[in-house]
């Protein structure tokens, strides 16, 4: 970074975040919060109670009117069309070659209106490359008038219906519901990046703190903390729930990241279809895996995967699971190394430790 | 947090001078910063380090840190119960959550390292 870089910016509950302790580090042009009182304690929290956290730096854009859907169908690999008033879906912001610009969920407000929530690196990236392939299309960036606060984990619903009438467990998962929240309209969205039941809570940025606040009273007594990205990146890792600019990015197709789910070729034509129909059809050449280490060690972001002294990939995701107490990863491996079950080796400082490939993904939630 | 009986390193170890060997550790900054250690690699003993070498590497959740020797010599002893509770390297750093001793190749070498005032100076001027 040059010291020309703008200075940091920091989301509306940034006084909150001082005031519990937080350890703060740069994120992008964010300054956000990694941890409070220890990642692991907070990523124990989110599985066995509850943890709250400041998301509001990702970024929230509105498509309006009449050419609202046509727009996200031409934009996004998913079927937008799907969406009733009131549900969420997780989908792709593809390129021409079926690799991802950013990754999404589309919010259906309206009959013709939809907000996708986007990761916040790449807002800008986004904007651009949304308006420049649907001109014609309405498309409004809330980022800065939207906070997004999310409670995860078994006991979120409770703490969370404590501060508003709208029935929470009448939400199904990956839809949302509107109403007050502390006397303010909010958008309560059954979603989450945890691999938990849980909410994102959109309010808007003056309200955020009181929000917050009122949610930490609540749950403190039931075992809820606040919890930074770093626990944040080992839960959703765990749910095996891909990370931008890691598992995913403009290299690598959605069927290569193994999220064929959200390719909807029969919906018409999108960006990247074309692409993503052939390599549907010839198979994809390399595909992303989970593994766990079975040697001492930890895989990390980068580093090789081998069999026989031969690469066959590289680790986008590692870290130690909290949940199974052994280290875990991702990494895009060439797909005769797919198969579960298949050894492999991950080159930690040069020295190749045994790994071997799991199903995913590896914390799975009892309902 | 910093006693005043070890000398200290730039890189944020420490070592106890006990007669001819120097128990080496992380200091307290060092360990708060890695956040929740879940695992150390260690040297074999025997192995000759010199002054600032690399000589093992200590993981948090997030973050993979190289530890160097504050002294030169060779690896006398090594804190094997990391390799199962590294978290002692949080929850005691200057006492069970030692790392390794080095036999001491040169004991002038200590000069070039911090006492507790310099180290904690050194710290603020860091911005700790």
């Amino acid at each position: 970074m040059s010291g020309l870089e703008s200075p940091l910016k920091q989301t509306p509950l940034h006084a909150q975040h001082r005031a519990l302790g937080a350890k703060l580090v740069p994120f992008g042009r964010w300054e956000m919060p990694i941890q409070y009182r220890g990642i692991l304690e907070e990523h124990r929290a989110v599985r066995s109670a509850a943890g709250l956290f400041d998301v509001s730096h990702m970024g929230e854009v509105e498509f309006q009117g009449s050419g609202a859907l046509e727009a996200l169908q031409r934009l996004t690999s998913n079927d937008a069309a799907r969406l009733q008033v009131g549900q969420v879906q997780y989908s792709a912001l593809t390129t021409p070659t079926g690799t991802f610009v950013d990754d999404l969920t589309v919010y259906r407000l309206a009959e013709d209106r939809y907000l996708v929530t986007l990761n916040a690196a790449n807002i800008d990236k986004d904007l651009r490359w949304m308006r420049e392939h649907a001109p014609g299309a309405t498309i409004v960036d809330q980022s800065e008038a939207t906070a997004l606060v999310a409670i995860q984990g078994p006991r979120a619903l409770a703490i969370l219906q404590t501060l508003t009438p709208v029935d929470l467990a009448a939400i199904p998962y990956y839809w949302f519901g509107r109403g007050p929240v502390l006397g303010e309209e909010a958008l309560l969205s059954r979603t989450g990046y945890t691999g938990e039941d849980g909410f994102e809570v959109y309010v808007s940025p003056q309200r955020a703190p009181d929000l917050w606040n009122a949610l930490l009273k609540a749950g403190t007594p039931l075992g809820l903390l606040p919890c930074g990205l770093g626990a944040r990146d080992t839960l959703r890792l765990e749910a095996k729930m891909a990370l931008y600019g890691n598992d995913i990015d403009d290299e690598h197709t959605v069927l290569e990241a193994d999220l064929g789910w959200i390719v909807k070729l029969q919906k018409g034509e999108f960006i990247g279809r074309d692409a993503l129909a052939r390599q549907k059809a010839a198979g994809v050449a390399r595909k992303l895996v989970g593994f766990e280490m079975e040697g001492r060690g930890i895989a990390r972001s980068h580093y090789p995967i081998v069999t026989g002294g031969v690469r066959i990939g590289e680790v986008t995701s590692g870290a130690p699971s909290p949940w199974l107490g052994k280290a875990i990863g991702l990494g895009y491996v060439a797909i005769a190394h797919a198969a579960v079950d298949t050894p492999i080796e991950i080159l930690i400082r040069d020295q190749p430790v045994a790994a071997r490939i799991v199903p995913t993904p590896f914390y799975k939630r009892s309902r | 947090m910093y006693p005043a009986d070890l000398k200290y390193s730039k890189e944020h170890e420490w070592v106890k001078v006990e007669g001819t060997r120097g128990r080496i550790g992380l200091t307290h900054h060092a360990q708060n910063a890695l956040g929740d250690v879940v695992f150390v690699e260690l040297p074999k003993v025997g192995r000759a380090v010199k002054q600032m070498e690399a000589f093992g590497v200590v993981e948090s959740v997030k973050a993979v840190s190289d530890v160097y020797s504050p002294v030169g010599g060779a690896v006398a002893e090594v804190n094997t119960a990391l390799e199962t509770t590294p978290e002692l390297v949080n929850k005691d750093c200057y006492g069970a959550g030692w790392i390794v001793v080095v036999e001491l190749a040169n004991p002038k070498e200590l000069d070039a390292l911090m006492d507790v005032k310099a180290y904690e100076a050194f710290l603020a001027s860091e911005g700790h």
